[in-house]
């Protein structure tokens, strides 16, 4: 992870609603195909940043590319070259997996032929060919978890974002559902996840913390454990969260 | 083009799928059409009368069999002048008829002179002012009706429902509810319901362009609508038997352009409503009750009280509802029914503007 070409690249990017700064002159980078943590208390700005690099909203001031395209101007041209998965878990329940893969295939425009072989074999990866008619509502949560990462990234995106992907799901669905991230990330594609799962940072490979609409520390887990003279990502992120004025 | 099929397919499948929601939505009208045009009626049937005869005679037992051989009314049998009190605060009878004792004489005074002292009286009870009224004047028409026939002042016609049927009224009106409980609620719901399942936000990140969303999850809506008025305009002509004498393309332009209006609030609520109960509770508050009392699908227009008729409208039902009543009923003309249909294209595009900038500002 040596190289420079970055991703995502945000200078001094900064959101307001009325008087309140959500976000407050944020500035990183994301390398190509590295695993980026996007770490914060709820109400810390992650989402409004997230939200602003998807091109979903528009920033009050700064400037920020993402797939080398500019958010303040170009945000269609980036949501062609962004996956998205939501907090909350969001495929169609009344949908069948194959159809809601073919929905969001269809979306990004990915030919009949190449969406049908690469279901296939993202399906078979997980050992899951089988239930590709069942419909989506009629699967256990963790299943749904990993279809939707499945069909955030069936148009083979540059980068995917993760909105806290593994809220609500077992311990054991959580390590599978990383085990896919890995393998999405060797494969080349740009990880961008948000969590608060403390665990979950050490799997990344650089993290940012994000307190009071502000980045607080960015980088490495080891090198932050060490700076802060930390044991853990927990006791690094209750050392920057000491003087929060937001919170939860 | 293609983005935009691949959603209409999506969103066919969600109400396929949902077998009650469209079974609701494709029964609802069959059902209430059956409903107002044979159970529901205004008309009153079955009036109870019982009479009070001083002194028999053959005039009063010719009168007592014209009444008792009606079909509206039922013949409770002679009471004493004591029980009527009684008889009508308990609710046996809804009307009593007092014959006058020289009832003999004062009819055939009647029938020589044409007029003279009251041979009978009609005792109502108002508690229910529409059996009242109704009642009266079947009395009226029964007893009384062979002598004002004899030299008549008024001769009266009913024309365009003679037999004066209330489904006719009740056909537009009706039409008028329908459309907006499937393209508005329905729609609204639709929308909303993917706002709160979170699939909204991950189409909204995707490439495909917001209105191109909104427009593939009414074209299912608009498809169900028109079955619907096809359905509704059939079971009119063939089981209620309305006459549907205006012409059929203008029936069909008007209700198009309704079901778009009825879209666009369906839309606009769906940009106000967070989730779906409250989109849900818009769409029953905000405007059902307002097409069911203000329309004048049940209660005539002129009747209301000064302040609301001017709130009447912008109750768009109640231009759609006029316009069918002239089609369907009166077989007016596409030129009389022209201001409604203005009125329903001026307010769909100030609704759709409305609601398509609502809907761009809260993207935002």
């Amino acid at each position: 992870m040596s190289n420079n070409d970055y991703i995502i690249e945000v200078k001094d990017l900064t959101k307001q609603f009325g008087s309140f700064t959500a976000v407050d002159h944020i500035s990183f980078e994301v390398r190509r195909s590295e695993i980026f943590g996007f770490l914060g208390a709820n109400g810390a700005g992650k989402t409004t940043a997230m939200r602003m690099l998807c091109g979903l909203s528009y920033p009050t001031s700064g400037a920020g590319t993402v797939a080398g395209f500019d958010v303040r101007k170009e945000g269609e041209k980036i949501k062609r070259h962004i996956g998205y998965m939501s907090q909350r878990f969001s495929l169609y329940e009344d949908l069948t997996v194959l159809e809601n893969m073919e929905l969001f295939g269809g979306i990004y425009q990915v030919d009949k032929k190449t969406l049908r072989e690469r279901a296939r074999h993202m399906l078979e990866r997980l050992d899951f060919y089988e239930e590709r008619n069942t419909l989506v509502g009629s699967l256990p949560l963790g299943w749904k978890q990993k279809l939707a990462f499945v069909v955030a990234t069936i148009h083979k995106p540059e980068i995917v974002f993760l909105d806290e992907p593994t809220g609500g799901v077992d311990p054991i669905t959580r390590r599978q559902f990383w085990e896919m991230i890995y393998q999405a990330a060797s494969e080349g594609t740009t990880i961008f996840v948000t969590t608060h799962y403390m665990d979950e940072a050490e799997y990344c490979n650089r993290i940012s913390m994000m307190v009071d609409g502000k980045i607080k520390a960015l980088d490495t887990p080891a090198n932050l454990k060490k700076s802060f003279n930390a044991a853990s990502m927990d006791e690094v992120f209750r050392i920057l969260a000491r003087d929060a004025q937001r919170g939860d | 083009m293609r983005g935009f099929l691949k959603f209409v397919k999506k969103e066919t499948l969600h109400i396929l799928r949902d077998s009650r929601t469209m079974l609701i939505a494709l029964l609802m009208p069959v059902v209430q059409i059956l409903l107002f045009g044979f159970a529901i009626s205004t008309e009153v049937n079955n009036v109870n009368v019982a009479v009070v005869v001083p002194k028999w005679d053959e005039q009063i037992r010719q009168s007592i069999n014209k009444l008792s051989s009606n079909p509206y009314i039922t013949y409770k049998g002679a009471i004493a002048e004591h029980e009527i009190d009684q008889n009508l605060r308990s609710g046996k009878v809804d009307a009593i008829v007092v014959f006058a004792h020289d009832f003999d004489r004062l009819m055939t005074q009647w029938k020589q002179s044409g007029n003279g002292k009251a041979a009978m009286q009609f005792i109502m009870d108002a508690s229910n002012t529409n059996t009242a009224q109704a009642g009266a004047g079947y009395l009226n028409n029964i007893l009384a009706g062979e002598l004002m026939q004899s030299n008549s002042l008024v001769e009266t016609h009913m024309l365009f429902n003679p037999q004066m049927k209330s489904a006719f009224n009740f056909v537009p009106g009706i039409m008028g509810m329908i459309f907006i409980l499937i393209c508005a609620m329905l729609t609204s719901v639709a929308i909303v319901r993917e706002k709160e399942t979170g699939t909204m936000d991950v189409l909204l990140v995707s490439p495909v362009r917001p209105l191109t969303i909104i427009l593939a999850k009414m074209t299912p809506y608009f498809i169900l609508s028109c079955i619907n008025l096809t359905t509704i305009l059939l079971l009119a002509r063939f089981v209620l038997g309305i006459p549907m004498s205006g012409n059929l393309s203008s029936i069909i332009v008007v209700s198009l352009v309704y079901l778009l209006l009825s879209l666009s609030l369906g839309l606009l609520i769906s940009t106000i409503a967070k989730q779906q109960i409250v989109a849900l509770l818009i769409s029953a508050a905000v405007m059902m009750v307002p097409i069911v009392m203000l329309s004048g699908m049940l209660f005539p227009i002129e009747n209301m009280p000064a302040v609301l008729q001017p709130l009447s409208a912008i109750v768009p039902a109640r231009w759609y509802i006029d316009a069918m009543r002239k089609l369907l009923i009166q077989g007016a003309s596409f030129g009389l029914v022209l201001k409604d249909f203005l009125i329903l294209v001026g307010m769909t595009l100030a609704v759709l503007a409305i609601a398509l900038k609502n809907f761009k500002d809260k993207l935002e």
